[in-house]
């Protein structure tokens, strides 16, 4: 039943985007800080959790839930640290997505030619 | 009906039917990939991992799939068909660090790859960052 949920409830966040995107003509860059912001703002408000509590994947795949990480992440720092915490919570929450995603992207341009067809 | 009417119609129909098809296009495969990913996150808490671990290595796989099929030139084609489908998972993030790495590979290693990488990945950190210190700020004062 999990997986029926993600599915559903990831999809029907991944329509929110397409909306925007073939209605406002809003630029996939655009889109993508658009959710990590009002997932940020969501999870701030303690809202989102809820939606991942309910959708699991469907929830924390998608850009908001990077954006909840993020909310979720800073507020645990500020519990541990105070005000240090503001300044260090948002990047260590982000720091294995983006590490991962930033190394493996910097091996892939170089093993892989721009251009180049299958 | 004229000819001239049908066209007027089709043309007044069509924006909208392209709306709803690119929709149900970005809501199958959008939602496949949270259900991979939802299959892959049991699993691995089946295994013992934490939720925040396994949450990560979930999160890892996506992002590692997602630049392998960027570098074989199989991700942007998916995107052509699903859109947003494949832009708002993480995968479309993972996607938007390696595609123009590779395709500013000829200007440099470090202009080139360095610089390019961070073209659509960095305004959602820059503003991912700004916004989780505003909710941290908050946060500390009202708690």
């Amino acid at each position: 039943m999990d997986i029926f949920w993600a599915f559903v409830i990831g999809g029907a966040i991944c329509v929110i985007g397409q909306i925007l995107i073939d209605l406002t003509k809003l630029t996939p860059a655009r889109i993508l800080v658009f959710f990590v912001v009002a997932g940020c703002i969501l999870g701030g408000l303690g809202i989102y959790d809820r939606l991942v509590d309910f959708a699991g994947a469907g929830a924390s795949v998608p850009l908001p839930g990077f954006g909840n990480l993020l909310a979720r992440g800073v507020m645990r720092a500020v519990d541990e640290r105070g005000l240090i915490g503001v300044v260090t919570g948002g990047f260590t929450a982000m720091a294995g997505g983006v590490t991962v995603a930033v190394v493996f992207g910097y091996f892939a341009a170089l093993v892989s030619s721009p251009g180049m067809k299958e | 009906m004229t000819a001239k009417n049908f066209e007027k119609m089709v043309k007044e129909a069509s924006p909208k039917s392209a709306v709803f098809l690119n929709s149900v296009k970005a809501f199958l495969v959008g939602g496949a990939i949270c259900a991979v990913a939802q299959v892959l996150y049991n699993r691995f808490e089946a295994m013992g991992f934490a939720k925040d671990d396994a949450g990560l290595i979930v999160a890892a796989i996506l992002i590692v799939s997602a630049i392998l099929l960027t570098a074989l030139r199989v991700y942007d084609r998916i995107a052509k068909f699903a859109g947003a489908g494949t832009i708002v998972p993480i995968t479309g993030f993972a996607n938007a660090i390696a595609a123009p790495a590779i395709e500013h590979k000829n200007e440099g290693l470090v202009l080139g790859v360095g610089a390019k990488m961070f073209v659509i990945a960095g305004p959602v950190i820059v503003y991912g960052t700004v916004a989780s210190v505003i909710v941290g700020l908050i946060y500390y004062f009202v708690r």
